[in-house]
Order: structure tokens, then C-alpha cells, then sequence
């Protein structure tokens, strides 16, 4: 019987080296495998390249592992002005920066993800993010070739899971997340809530189970989505 | 007279239309949701992840998990969906939006632009300001005029760092409205105590004054009782 649970997120890091690449899920907090996060701070792995969104809003989860010099180098689109833990470390020169605009960051996991070697993207060209990069003309317009992303292991939060790893989220969780699944060589998933077998219809599958080789359940607070009615 | 924040925000709101499928940048442009006409159906688009957000919620209809691009909490509209990142960049980078309001820095009489690297700041962080300026048929820029220190920001060629070349469609500042043509700049309105000379005085490019320009009519204040502009 296939059962892809593990137990805690201890666990679910255990695997972690110094000097891996991690890609995280999350837009803001929402999606965002902050228990995943926290674990990876307390087994103090160092010399992490991170791909993430942003660089978390404050000096705890995943600011803190840049405040805690745990991370060489961040691939992010937007490591927010309050992105405190990471801006310290950047000004200090701890913490190495490669920005790529947001589009870009996506496609590239998607690449990775797909067995792709890149892309070419107007996005970025003639633009201080464009330096050094290979131009092309596609249609009178010059693309910037930008390379696919993978990572050594890759944190994904969604609402629910099953045993499989099929996954499902709920409002703007997807984010990165459901990209992010195909991108790496380990894949583990923090979810609110693991059901039966088959509770999830297939129809709900956002990210199915063949991508996700752990997931880990965590302790959250229902709250339901509401989509208001017409005329409120 | 200037517009305020608000005053822009709601100039701009006057001109889209029922079906538009729009980007609000962060600054001025967010200020639009405020002021779009209640009788129209327009769906905005927040990069993270929906189309068709709503008002914020008051605190008994927070959801912790539907957060719009300003990371705040958000609601969702009629007929709204939620999608992944991929999704989301098809429809910013893809064309689908019909329309992505943008703060600037610059603005170039080309159409080149500057929004994402303040001077000053101590991480740049660019987001999906260059995936939305390449992507989007409607690229409306909301800014001053003038910097704070007077420096005019509608200029011959940028000189903070680009956001995308030559993709403004449309300037709506404190005191005009401007449209970027193959022609050149194209002066289409003004705001009372101001007129074409004066606004050109305060702009580096060369301004075409439309043979329609006129001086823009606005409520002093909005519905919800903001101020729209100083005198």
C-alpha cells in the first residue's frame, strides 16, 4: 500500500544537506509551508540557495533563516522592503541576490518541471535584468533567454492531501506551489488536513499525487472560503 | 487645481469599461478599485492568483488563505476564479488582460518606463511589474506630474532603471492626461488653472496638443466623500 505520510516535519527535513537548494511555495503567507520553514531553522542546515517569491515579511519562518545566515543565495522576484531578516543579511553581504522578474521565476520552475531547458521572454528586455543574458529577435522583438530552475528539494503547503500526495488548496494557496511540485528531486507537502483515500474527487486534484513523494499533516484552524453572493 | 491620489484614481476609473479585465499596481492605481462605476462589470486581477477581487473584508469574513497581490486580505466578486502562477502570468504576459495600471518613476516620451528600482532602496524587488508592462495591450501609467522636488518625470529617455520599453499607452497625472502615440505625446486634458503651455513648461518631451484637449471636469468630491482635488 502506497502511503506517502510522514509523521512530522522533523522528519520531513531529515534528508536536508548543507549547501541544497530549496524551493518554497507562497505568495505572502498564504501557501507558504511555514512549519516546514520552521523545521528546516531548528536542523540549522547551512550554505542554502532558497527559491521563493519573496523573502518572507518579517524576522520569523522564512526570514528567519536568513537572519539566522542559514541561506547563501535567494532567487526571488520581490524579497519585500520589510523582508527584514534577508535585508540585513544582504547589506552585510552574507546573502546573495539573483532577482528574475516573477513571470520569469514561474516559467523557469515550469521548465525545470518539464524537462525544458529554457525559454525566450520579452520580459526583461533591455533591462538591467536582462545583463549578461542571451538576446534573441522572435518576431521584430528581442527575447531574453532565460534557463530552467530545479532544486534538491522542494516545500509545498496545500488545504488537503491523501495518501497517494494528491493535493488540493483552497483561495490563493496555488501560487508557486502547484508549479513548484514538478521542479524538484524531493517534494514534500505541509497540508491543513489529510482525508481518506479517494475523499478528494478527482475532479479536485490540483497537483497530483505523482509529484509529491512526503506529506506532513499540521496542526490549523478551519476556515472556510466564502465567495460573497450576487447583489452583496 | 491638482488632482489628489484619489482624484487620479477616479479619472482613470472613468475610462474603463464594462468587460475590462484589469491589473492595479500598488500606489495610485489600487486607489481605482475605490471609483470603478458600480453599473459595470470589470474583473481585476491580482498576480497571485484571482480574477475578480473584491472589497477587503470586514474582520468576521477574513479568510486566512485569500490574499491579494498587496499581500492584504481580500474578497472575491461574482464570477471571480482563483488559478496558480502559471495561469496567472498566461494572463498578464499572454495579452489576456485588457488593461495594467501602473505606478512610475519616469515615464520616456518613447514609452519606456521606471516603476520597480526606487532609488534608495535597500533590496530591489521587482515582482511582475515587467512581465504586466510587456504583456498588457493597455499600459496607463498614475503618478505626479513632477517629482517632489519639481523635476519633471514625463521625460526624453528614462534615467532610472527600465521596467519595459516603449509600452505606455497612457500618462494620467495631477494635472493631465496624456496619450503616447507613434505621433509623439498627444495632450488630451488639463486641469482648471492650467493650460497647454503650462503643462508642457513642466514636461521635458514635446507635448502635441489634441485638437479636442480640453480642461478636465471633475466633482470636487467623490461618492464616499474624498477629496479629488486641491485648489
Amino acid at each position: 500500500m502506497i502511503n506517502k505520510q510522514i509523521e512530522t516535519c522533523d522528519l520531513a527535513v531529515a534528508q536536508v544537506f548543507d549547501g541544497a537548494s530549496i524551493m518554497l511555495g507562497g505568495f505572502g503567507n498564504a501557501g507558504m509551508p511555514g512549519q516546514l520553514i520552521d523545521a528546516l531553522r531548528r536542523k540549522a542546515v547551512k550554505n542554502l540557495t532558497i527559491i521563493s517569491n519573496g523573502a518572507g515579511t518579517g524576522p520569523f519562518a522564512l526570514g528567519a533563516l536568513f537572519s539566522e545566515g542559514l541561506a547563501k543565495k535567494l532567487i526571488a522576484s520581490y524579497p519585500a522592503p520589510t523582508a527584514a531578516g534577508f535585508r540585513d543579511q544582504f547589506l552585510k553581504g552574507e546573502v546573495e541576490l539573483e532577482l528574475v522578474p516573477q513571470g520569469s521565476l514561474v516559467e523557469r520552475i515550469r521548465c525545470g518541471g518539464n524537462g525544458l531547458g529554457g525559454f525566450y521572454t520579452p520580459t526583461g528586455a533591455g533591462t538591467e535584468l536582462a545583463h549578461g543574458k542571451e538576446t534573441r529577435m522572435i518576431n521584430g522583438r528581442e527575447h531574453v533567454l532565460e534557463m530552467a530552475l530545479r532544486a534538491d528539494f522542494v516545500f509545498l503547503k496545500a488545504h488537503l492531501g491523501d495518501r497517494f500526495g494528491n493535493l488540493a488548496y483552497r483561495g490563493t494557496m496555488r501560487n508557486f506551489n502547484m508549479v513548484m511540485a514538478s521542479a524538484g528531486e524531493t517534494v514534500v507537502a505541509e497540508v491543513d488536513q489529510i482525508v481518506p483515500a479517494g475523499s478528494i474527487e478527482p475532479d479536485n486534484v490540483h497537483t497530483p499525487g505523482i509529484f509529491v513523494d512526503y506529506l506532513v499533516e499540521i496542526e490549523r484552524l478551519p476556515n472556510l472560503l466564502e465567495v460573497p453572493k450576487e447583489g452583496v | 487645481m491638482n488632482l489628489t491620489r484619489d482624484g487620479i484614481a477616479w479619472r482613470i476609473a472613468r475610462d474603463l469599461n464594462e468587460g475590462s479585465y484589469v491589473n492595479l499596481g500598488v500606489g495610485i492605481p489600487v486607489l481605482v478599485s475605490n471609483y470603478l462605476q458600480s453599473n459595470q462589470e470589470i474583473f481585476l486581477h491580482s498576480e497571485n492568483g484571482i480574477l475578480g477581487v473584491g472589497p477587503k473584508p470586514n474582520k468576521e469574513n477574513i479568510d486566512l488563505d485569500l490574499i491579494s497581490a498587496g499581500k492584504g486580505f481580500c474578497t472575491l466578486s461574482l464570477g471571480a476564479s482563483l488559478f496558480d502562477q502559471q495561469i496567472s502570468f498566461t494572463m498578464m504576459r499572454g495579452g489576456h488582460l485588457t488593461h495594467a495600471i501602473l505606478g512610475a518613476l519616469e515615464v520616456a516620451e518613447n514609452g519606456d518606463f521606471a516603476n520597480w528600482k526606487v532609488p534608495g532602496e535597500a533590496v530591489p524587488g521587482v515582482g511582475g511589474a515587467m512581465d504586466l508592462a510587456i504583456g498588457s495591450p493597455n499600459i496607463y501609467v498614475a503618478m505626479t506630474h513632477v517629482s517632489n522636488k519639481g523635476k519633471p518625470k514625463i521625460v526624453h529617455r528614462c534615467t532610472a532603471p527600465l521596467t519595459a520599453k516603449a509600452c505606455v499607452k497612457r500618462i494620467y497625472s495631477d494635472i493631465a492626461v496624456i496619450d503616447l502615440t507613434p505621433r509623439g505625446l498627444i495632450l488630451k486634458e488639463f486641469m482648471p488653472d492650467y493650460d497647454p503651455v503650462k503643462i508642457q513648461s513642466m514636461t521635458e518631451a514635446s507635448l502635441i496638443i489634441s485638437p479636442d484637449c480640453r480642461e478636465m471636469v471633475i466633482p470636487k468630491t467623490a461618492t464616499n466623500g474624498v477629496k479629488l482635488y486641491l485648489s
